[in-house]
Parts: C-alpha cells; structure tokens; sequence
C-alpha cells in the first residue's frame, strides 16, 4: 500500500480521536470532558492518547453526572473555553436534555448574542452492536427539534474529522452524533492537520437519475447497499448523505428529487416525529409538483429500540429499502 | 468524617467473629446457607463470561468480588419486599429468586429476562445510573400508604452518588420516611474513574447526613455484616423509621463489562492481592474450618449440584424458542396504537414475503 504524504488511512473513531487532538494543539480554549476520556481512552477510545499528551486540566475525568458536566461545561463556555464534551452512549443524555434544551440551546436568544455557548457534545448512537439494552438509542429528532443547537451526524471518517472541527470552531452548540455501528467498519484516507466541513452541507454518494435514497449517519452504509441492489436491476440512485440533521441541506435535496422525482428516506430511528418527516417537508415546499410518486420512508418502528434479540427486525436494512425503492419505481 | 463512619465488621478476613451479639445467630445452618448462595452466585458469574467469550451471550457486566453484598442484602429480604437493582446484581437477584435461565436470557437480549418470577417484586435492573433510587422511594411510599410491612432495597454503586437522582431520591424518601434501604456497592470504581476522583468525601455513608437519615458503612465482603446490618435496616424500615443509607464496601476483581479492560486504568495486581486476604468465600471457608463445620464432601456435593443447575440453565437458553419479532411490538402498550399495528403488519407482511 502507498502511503500518501499528509493523509492517514482511518476509521470513524480514529477521525475522532485525530480532530480532537487536533484542535486541542490548534486552540487552548479547548477542553475535553467526559466519563472515562481520561486514563481509559473513553470507552469507544475516542479520547485515546490525549490524557498522556494535553494533560489532566484539558482532558478530564468528570464524576459520573451527565447533567452535571455538561451543565458545568455551559459555565466554561459562557466564560471563554470551548468545551467537547463526550457523552457515553446517546441513551445516556437524557439527564442532561434539561442542560442542552433550556440552557445551551437558548443563552443567545435569551441575551440577544450577550452570552454564547459554543459547546460541542458528542456522543455515539445507535443500535446494531448488538449492545446491553438503553445503548442503542437513535434519538436525533429530540434535539433537530430542540431550537438553537446544531445537529451534525458524519457516515465516514472523513467527514468526521472534517465536521468535528467546524462544529468546534461554530460560535453555537453543536450536538455531534457518532454512528457507533461505523466505528470501526471501514477506513478512509484523511488529511492530516486542521481542515473543516461546512455545517449544514449534505454529499452525494452515489449518482443515478431513477430515484434518491437520503440518509444519514449509520443508515448511509445501508443506502449505498440497497443503491448496488437497485443497479443490479437497472435503477440508478442518487444517494444523499445528509451530514447535517439540523440546519438541512434543502438544497440538495431539492436538487436531487427534482432530476428523480421518486424518493426514499433511510431513518434509524423511530417513525413518528422522524426527521424524515422534516425531509418531507422540504420536498413537499421545494419539490411538490416534480414528485412522480409519493416518497417512501424505512424506517425503525414505533417502539422502544429493543433488546439486541431483536434488533435485526428493528434496523432499516438495504433490503427493506430496496424493496422502497422499487415501490416508488413501480408507482 | 471517616472515623465517624468506621466500617462495620462483623466477620473478619482470618474468619473470627468480631461483634459478639451475632455470635449465637451465626449457626453452622446459616453459614452453610450463605456459603451455598456466595459458592452459586459465583460460578455463575465465571460460567457467564466463559460464555460471553464463546459467543453464546452477549456483552456480559462482572461482579465476581461483590457476592457478599449481593447474597447477603437478598437473603435479608422477606418475600414480599421490593429489589430495585442495577445491571451489576444479577446476584442479587438470583438469590431473591430470579432464576439462572431468566439471568441468561437477559443476556441474551431477550425480554423474557425482564420479567420476574411469580409473586417476585424485582423490577429489571436499571441501566442508566441512579435512575432507579427515586423509583425506591416511590415504591416504598406506596407500601407505606397500603400499610403494609413490606420494605425496599435498591441497589447502586460509587459511581451513581453523582447523579442528582441519587440525592433526589434519598431526599424524597427522608420526607416521606419511605421504608427504604439505600444499599450502596462502594467497589471504589465507576468504570475506569476512582472514588478518589468520584468525589472528595471520604465516604458514602456520610452523606446520609445531608438528608437527617441513618448512614452506616459496612465492609461489603463479610456476608454476615451484610445480612445483619440489612436485615435491621429493613426492620427499621418496616416499622415506621423510615430510610437507611449503607455503604457496602467492596471490590470488583475483574473489568466493568466484558467489552472493558481494567488493565488499562488499574493495576490488577491489587485484585489479585484482594483475592488471597479480602475475599468475600474464603473468610466464611476458614470460619466454617476454626468451627470444624468445614466438610469436604458436603462442599464438593454443593458444587457439584450448583454446577448442574447452571448447565441446565445454559441448556433452557440455548434451547428457549427463537426471539417473536412481534413481541417488539406487542408490549408496548396495553392496546397498540394505529401506528404500531400498521408498522407491525407492514413488517410482518414484508418479512413473510421475504421468507418465501
């Protein structure tokens, strides 16, 4: 194998690990705080290495109090850091929503633009690790919904590193999501040194004029699979990579479904109050009268993310979407 | 503070009796029944990371080190009590009557794991930390307000006296005087973290204080201090005295789950130097050799039916029905929703086709 000068061949959790080391050398406002980030290397080994390399004041251990860090972590933010906080397992936030949702999220509405909170917090997500109960969660739609924080979610190394360091450098909160499933699934070339990914941009990942499958984070793998499908029997996708869940990149979508006409939203999570249904809403304002056929969502179900017994039954899978795709061929 | 809160023993490492009021209830009938229950309890925690291993279960979470806390707090319960445990106390739970199939299919990512044994109040182990502690105290009002006898033990390590539920919840059963036992694992890490960096007190126990209610520190691996001291908690409890917060102290010998690597943050000779002096079997092992109830058969015989109890347990999971994909949708609530049936039917009809 060539190694490239400058590039480094990596996973999603590397890309993690090497944005955050990153910025961590580029700025000294920035800290990292978290359960376990420090001696263990977090329990994904996001953080591996940076204990040893920044120290015990930029990389911290907190006690175990989700709400408690990331409340404290508003404080430095308010008061001039710019905290990254990492949250175990997305099912674990859940203490600390009050924090992010009346707090992080509102402090520059509440002071017209007197006290900010460029907080990131990042967490995995996600289901199909076959993971201990509550690990599985895929609960983006609670915070796209939530006003005044950004919902960034990456599909490839890549993107991660790229994203991680512009949702740093972004004067608002970002909530970061980490598809768990892909952590470690492929690798990716990635630049070395400080580059970003502009929030609110999606990607093509794949071209066709037939149809365009959107997804995101661990279901852009499964897309791309149900794309190959399709192809095999002559239906080309487009294939959207949203990367960012909040603000939408309108545009490509609006780009797309316009040339196809036929769509299929890929969504993890719950069906109702989806984003997915946000997705709609785009095409339906941007897109209405170009539509052939009415735009199919996969996604999860209803109900709580089960036990990993069940999870295969649970998870969006490319035949499930490629079986969509073919009903808005056949309309 | 920690003088104030010394750590109650009643059994020493080397075996003794220490407190000499307990002497006469120790028989050789109760040591025999704890020791069955610490001997159990741990061969099943070592057979479920051997399957782990072998791919037969899933991520597993170890408390080999903790049995003491865990068969002496459940065998101070009366029947009727309620167990709000963690994931770390499937012991626990054994030794209150789950059986070793349900443990394992829990394991396995089943529901059926969930659900207790007839009669049994053992609600499933909460998984976020601390959660379950306000849930205690709100069972326990509910006892209180039935004006029944029955009390709660809820379960919870070092780690959880961080979350602001841990302090809701002793505080919310200080003011109702809730017939509550608050029973902290203190295994002095929560994951990779220390208690030193868990907190700056210097105990659990002490913060009993903050909420006006008794606080009592215990060391975690001698049984009988565990089952006394719970079993007079409890009774307190049911009679009307409301809360009792008892800080357990002990060591989990091996990794957090089976996916964590202790040697990263520790270093495990210390497990190692606990296993020869601390060890919660070994003091009851050399208490039954200075009483001369010590019998080799009896001991062989108890892990002989011990080890065949497992293993038929291994083979009711292994052989257990394969998982409904219906019962996903099916329990979550009394009368499905519109959504959830036409997602199930959607799905079921799908994955009929596909099948054929």
């Amino acid at each position: 194998m060539i190694t490239k000068v400058g590039v480094k061949s990596l996973t999603i959790v590397q890309a993690v690990n090497d944005a955050l080391r990153t910025m961590l050398k580029e700025r000294e406002d920035v800290i990292l705080l978290g359960e376990d980030i420090g001696k263990n290397g977090g329990v994904f080994r996001a953080t591996e290495g940076l204990l040893e390399e920044f120290g015990e004041e930029r990389v911290m251990d907190t006690p175990l109090s989700e709400a408690g860090f990331t409340g404290a972590a508003i404080g430095m933010a308010l008061n001039g850091f710019r905290p990254v906080v990492e949250i175990q397992f997305l099912g674990f936030i859940y203490p600390a929503y009050e924090q992010i949702m009346t707090h992080a999220a509102r402090m520059r509405a509440r002071t017209r633009g007197h006290f900010t909170v460029p907080l990131v917090i990042r967490a995995p997500y996600g289901a199909g690790v076959r993971a201990p109960e509550i690990h599985s969660d895929s609960t983006e739609a609670l915070f796209t919904h939530m006003p005044g924080i950004k919902v960034v979610c990456p599909a490839s190394p890549y993107d991660a590193k790229g994203l991680l360091i512009a949702a740093i450098e972004d004067p608002d909160p970002v909530l970061f999501l980490e598809p768990m499933r892909s952590y470690r699934a492929f690798r990716e070339d990635v630049p070395e040194g400080k580059y970003t990914i502009e929030i609110g941009k999606g990607k093509k990942r794949r071209e066709g004029d037939d149809v365009t499958v959107i997804a995101w984070g661990a279901m852009v793998p499964v897309a791309i699979k149900a794309a190959e499908e399709a192809k095999k029997k002559g239906i080309y996708a487009d294939v959207i990579d949203l990367r960012t869940l909040y603000p939408l990149d309108k545009d490509i979508i609006a780009e797309s479904v316009q040339k196809t006409g036929r769509t299929v939203i890929v969504q993890e999570a719950h069906a109702t109050g989806g984003l997915a249904n946000d997705i709609l809403a785009v095409i339906n304002d941007t897109s209405f009268f170009y539509q052939k056929a009415p735009a199919e969502r996969v996604t999860g179900f209803d109900v709580p993310v089960p036990f990993f017994a069940y999870e295969d039954d649970y998870l969006p899978t490319p035949a499930r979407v490629l079986h969509a795709i073919e009903k808005v061929m056949n309309f | 503070m920690e003088l104030d809160f010394p750590i109650v023993q009643v059994l020493n490492e080397e075996g003794t009796i220490v407190q000499p009021e307990y002497r006469e209830q120790i028989t050789k009938e109760l040591t025999m029944t704890m020791y069955r229950h610490l001997i159990r309890t741990r061969m099943f925690d070592r057979k479920c990371v051997s399957l782990q291993r072998q791919g037969r279960i899933g991520t597993y979470v170890p408390y080999e080190g903790q049995e003491a806390c865990q068969v002496g707090s459940a065998l101070a319960l009366n029947d009727d009590d309620w167990m709000f445990p963690t994931y770390r106390d499937h012991g626990a739970m054994m030794t209150f009557g789950r059986s070793l199939t349900q443990t394992l299919l829990y394991w396995k990512g089943r529901t059926e794991g969930c659900v207790p044994p007839e009669g049994k109040k053992i609600v499933p182990p909460s998984v976020p930390i601390a959660t379950q502690l306000p849930h205690a105290a709100g069972a326990a009002c509910a006892e209180k307000w039935k004006g029944t006898k029955n009390a709660v033990i809820v379960y919870f390590g070092d780690g959880a006296t961080s979350e602001g539920d841990f302090h809701e919840g002793l505080n919310f059963a200080s003011v109702f005087n809730a017939p509550v036992v608050f029973f902290n694992q203190n295994n002095q890490y929560a994951i990779s973290v220390p208690i030193t960096r868990q907190m700056k007190t210097k105990t659990i126990a002490q913060k009993a204080l903050a909420y006006d209610i008794p606080g009592l520190r215990i060391d975690g691996n001698d049984v009988f201090a565990v089952y006394f001291k719970t079993t007079e908690a409890l009774e307190r409890a049911r009679n009307g005295g409301g809360p009792t917060l008892i800080e357990a102290v002990t060591w989990r010998y091996g990794a957090h789950t089976t996916s964590d690597d202790p040697s990263r943050y520790r270093d495990q000779e210390e497990s190692k130097k606990r296993r020869e002096t601390t060890d919660p079997i070994k003091r009851v092992e050399r208490l039954m050799q200075r009483e001369g109830w010590w019998d080799e058969e009896w001991v062989n015989q108890v892990q002989e039916e011990v080890n065949a109890e497992i293993e038929q347990a291994v083979v009711e999971m292994e052989s257990y029905p394969k998982a409904n994909v219906s019962d996903m949708f099916d329990f979550v609530f009394a009368q499905p929703t519109w959504t959830i049936a036409e997602q199930k039917e959607a799905y079921l009809q799908w994955k009929r086709g596909m099948e054929r």
